[in-house]
């Protein structure tokens, strides 16, 4: 057979087949790359990547030079004192020797460790539950009241209880963030797997796809731009729930931190160095779900 | 019309020796619906030898499409049995290639990863896949397109990734469920012959599901026209013409005598309905008002999963 008019690398275009094979661009611009009559259109738009790119980095950047430089300003109009809103540059300088003089780096990897262990085991379990309620309409109808239920009692409330049986170590948090990233990815899970494309799967029933074949090369693929959304939800509340469940006890971590410099050190800006840590953690767990959910769900039409 | 070139496909000719026969007795199937059951097909009865090709022919809602899934073992039948080569359908047989209406491809995965699916599914190992995905890719000319994914493809070029995957097996009966329709008229034209040499290459019995009485009349051998629901077979028609004589009368096959003859037996079998009988059935749904009026067009159940490919 022949490739279709206009739409495949002719015989006669030498160009057609070189383009297609250009390293790195991908399926996303075979079309157009097959159909462009200027042939430096793929160098082009990388190019427009690349500003786009360059410009948002830039946009982010200047928020935030707008916010210190507000609150610097808001700082110098109201006279505060070090103790209720210390300026940027003490929040900074004190981030800066909290990491320096290892006050920050033993409590940063306490929370970070429950983090990954709580989200881990967390969205572990919530693939699992996901799966069954989307499979079952019976653990669907009879669980997710209780599921509703338990995600609408505030973690805050929970954590001394889970602190009481679970005790002030490790365990206690990991289970908090377990429980606090379980409802999001679970649902995430849940509505990814039902709103998988039947029509695909009839055509892997036609090619005597066994329950696990399904699930594995097709439905989980599937679903997984809608799980990746609901992970994204959980890292960040993960990182909540390990501070809530420090706060509720324990003798290190970010939110034993805040708790310290607030209480018995009394040293505010080591407080806001310490905030700004737990959102820098926050940020950089996001992205990197976001880097692996491109990495696994890839281009897609 | 472009004669191709014949690119050899090891796999797919290698059940040159199996082929196989379907036989269809008193087939009925019904659905349920909000208003109980709702019988589809009633007492469907034809044989297809091996290595011919049928067309079902058919008004909208007539139960074709059903009947392609009853064969392919998709769906099982409330009474009579379909055979392929005396042994009883129960469920999706390797020997069956099922090209969709959509092409119905993974978005996630390049055309070559496409066209390897089944074979994954089946445990193929890898360089025999590779092996194989090559020759299918190479079948339906799609050998430069290996690496692109769905999206980047036209209408065209995913049925052919579509074709290529219901070969991969070397299935001995391909069934086709309308697959030219989504397409152009000169496209649609040209997989019709592309369709015939590769059944030429491919030893395989064809089930062809068709709206276009001239597509049924240039591909098949015997057309099988169904009654509006419930379908049951109201004409088999021999198409005598040879099929070397066809492609030269691709235009006038469709005035030929066989093809009035279809038309004959499809006259009155449209689910279309006259104005009078609109009127007549909208005044008894309101005074029952059991089923909304919109339903009165082609109905819901027939194709569950929607008639174009929704992306």
């Amino acid at each position: 057979m022949t490739a279709e008019p206009g739409r495949g690398p002719e015989p006669g275009n030498p160009a057609g087949p070189a383009r297609l094979a250009e390293p790195g661009r991908g399926a996303a611009s075979l079309r157009a790359s097959a159909e462009a009559a200027e042939p430096r259109a793929g160098s082009a738009r990388a190019g427009a990547r690349g500003i786009a790119r360059w410009r948002r980095t830039s946009e982010v950047t200047a928020a935030g030079a707008v916010f210190v430089v507000g609150w610097k300003l808001f700082v110098l109009a109201g006279h505060y004192p070090a103790f209720i809103l210390p300026a940027p540059e003490v929040v900074a300088g004190r981030f800066v020797s909290a990491w320096v003089d290892g006050t920050m780096e033993p409590n940063a990897l306490q929370t970070l460790v429950e983090v990954l262990l709580g989200f881990g085991v967390g969205a572990s379990l919530a693939l699992v539950a996901g799966y069954a309620l989307a499979r079952s309409g019976l653990i669907e109808r009879v669980l997710s009241p209780y599921l509703v239920a338990a995600q609408a009692t505030p973690i805050l409330a929970l954590a001394p209880l889970l602190a009481l049986w679970f005790g002030t170590g490790l365990l206690s948090k990991v289970v908090i963030c377990a429980l606090i990233v379980f409802f999001p990815v679970a649902v995430a899970t849940m509505v990814g797997l039902r709103n998988v494309d039947r029509r695909l799967i009839e055509m892997a029933h036609a090619f005597r796809a066994t329950r696990w074949q399904l699930l594995w090369s097709l439905e989980l693929p599937a679903a997984l731009p809608g799980i990746m959304g609901g992970m994204r939800v959980g890292v960040t509340l993960a990182v909540v729930g390990a501070i809530i469940g420090e706060w509720a006890g324990g003798d290190l971590g970010l939110g034993v931190l805040i708790n310290l410099a607030r209480g018995s050190l009394f040293d505010i800006p080591l407080l806001f160095a310490t905030l700004l840590t737990i959102a820098l953690l926050g940020v950089v767990l996001y992205l990197v779900v976001v880097l692996v959910e491109r990495r696994v769900v890839g281009a897609r039409g | 019309m472009p004669l191709l070139p014949a690119p050899r496909c090891e796999a797919a000719e290698q059940r040159a020796g199996t082929l196989t026969s379907i036989a269809i007795h008193g087939v009925s199937r019904s659905f349920a619906t909000a208003d109980g059951r709702l019988p589809v097909l009633d007492a469907v009865t034809f044989d297809v030898p091996d290595r011919q090709i049928v067309a079902i022919i058919g008004p909208n809602g007539c139960g074709k499409s059903t009947l392609l899934r009853l064969v392919s073992g998709l769906l099982s039948a409330d009474r009579g049995a379909i055979e392929l080569d005396g042994t009883p359908v129960t469920g999706p047989d390797p020997r069956i290639g099922f090209v969709f209406q959509e092409p119905r491809l993974l978005p996630w995965r390049d055309a070559a990863g496409n066209v390897e699916y089944p074979l994954e599914l089946a445990g193929w190992t890898r360089s025999r896949r590779e092996e194989q995905v090559r020759d299918l890719l190479g079948l339906v000319g799609l050998r430069e397109f290996a690496g692109a994914r769905p999206h980047a493809l036209s209408g065209g070029m995913r049925q052919r990734v579509s074709i290529a995957r219901a070969l991969a097996l070397g299935p001995s009966v391909l069934l086709l469920d309308e697959p030219f329709s989504a397409l152009d008229a000169l496209t649609r034209e040209r997989f019709n012959t592309e369709l015939l040499n590769l059944w030429e290459r491919t030893a395989t019995t064809i089930l062809l599901v068709t709206h276009s009485i001239s597509e049924a009349v240039y591909l098949a051998d015997r057309v099988v026209v169904l009654s509006p629901r419930p379908g049951s077979v109201v004409a088999d028609i021999r198409v005598a013409l040879d099929r070397r004589e066809r492609d030269a009368n691709v235009d006038t096959l469709a005035l030929g005598r066989t093809a009035s003859d279809i038309r004959r037996h499809l006259a009155g079998a449209t689910d279309d309905p006259t104005p009078a009988e609109l009127t007549a059935e909208l005044g008894r749904r309101q005074r029952s008002r059991e089923v909304p009026i919109e339903q009165l067009g082609v109905p819901a159940w027939f194709d569950p999963f929607g008639q174009e490919d929704r992306r």
